[in-house]
């Protein structure tokens, strides 16, 4: 036991409770999720799994919104 | 008053005015149809076929758009071709075997090894829905669709732009529902990265 304090601050950033929920699913899965909830709705699991993970992965919830991108610009061939 | 005087009765003005809408849809059914069938002929036909059936069909209640309307019709035209194709054993193989397309491994090369990004989806500015009103960006969109697997555009146009069921696609097409999800999953990871490279990239 000692009380020197650590001199090298944490590299990254500090692993709280909610990024570790966050990597329950990785990027990977989470591209898959939001692909099949165009499909239809997913279980209550994937759901919070999916919710989690977008609450702190900025480059999924980009993901998310390109595909909801391609919906509207699928939509907009049909008019 | 003359008989002869009104040579032509008002169903037939409507008529005469419904065709003269279709012409300029034409192009647009091909396209779609074209994009879902791979196969020039049957997609004039199955064109064809729709366009007739809209003149001579009493369907267009004006409260939806023409093209809506137009694509309600060719979207069981082109279940019909597919459907008639797939009774043709011969014919059948034109069509390319729809397992190959399904392998979702493929892409996992864009993942690394902790199931992460690699690379990242790139910015796509704050409104991407601004390229959705010029003509360059639908070009690269059809060239984005084309570039596709067969099975993998039509699975996808399926969906998209005929807003069939997922369980309906499976029937018409007697895949499994997981096996629907890769094709699908992989017609919007190529497609987001085609328009990606090819539009977004390039204007920011």
């Amino acid at each position: 036991m000692t009380d020197t304090p650590d001199p090298t601050p944490p590299a990254r950033p500090p692993l709280t409770l909610k990024r570790a929920l966050g990597h329950i699913i990785s990027c990977k899965d989470a591209s898959r999720l939001v692909s099949r909830r165009e499909e239809g709705p997913l279980s209550a699991w994937q759901r919070l799994a999916l919710r989690l993970h977008l609450s702190v992965c900025e480059a999924c919830s980009r993901f998310e919104r390109q595909i909801a991108f391609l919906r509207t610009a699928m939509q907009r061939y049909r008019q | 008053m003359d008989y002869y005087a009104q040579p032509y009765s008002s169903s037939a003005m409507a008529a005469a005015d419904i065709s003269r809408d279709l012409e300029p849809q034409r192009s647009y059914l091909l396209r779609v149809a074209r994009l879902q069938l791979r196969d020039e002929a049957l997609a004039e036909d199955v064109v064809q076929e729709t366009l007739l059936a809209a003149l001579s069909g009493t369907g267009f209640s004006g409260k939806s758009s023409l093209r809506t309307w137009l694509t309600g019709i060719l979207k069981h035209k082109i279940v019909d071709a597919i459907r008639k194709k797939q009774r043709e054993p011969t014919v059948a193989s034109s069509f390319g075997d729809i397992d190959a397309e399904i392998d979702i491994e493929d892409f996992d090369a864009l993942f690394n090894e902790r199931g992460g990004w690699e690379p990242k989806p790139g910015e796509w500015g704050n409104s991407p829905e601004d390229a959705l009103n010029q003509r360059q960006f639908l070009d690269v969109m059809d060239l984005c669709l084309e570039k596709l697997p067969p099975n993998t555009a039509r699975v996808f146009m399926m969906r998209e732009v005929m807003e069939l069921e997922t369980d309906e696609i499976c029937k018409e097409l007697t895949i499994n529902a997981n096996n629907l999800w890769v094709i699908l999953y992989r017609a919007r990871m190529a497609l987001r990265l085609c328009l990606e490279q090819n539009w977004f990239a390039r204007n920011d």
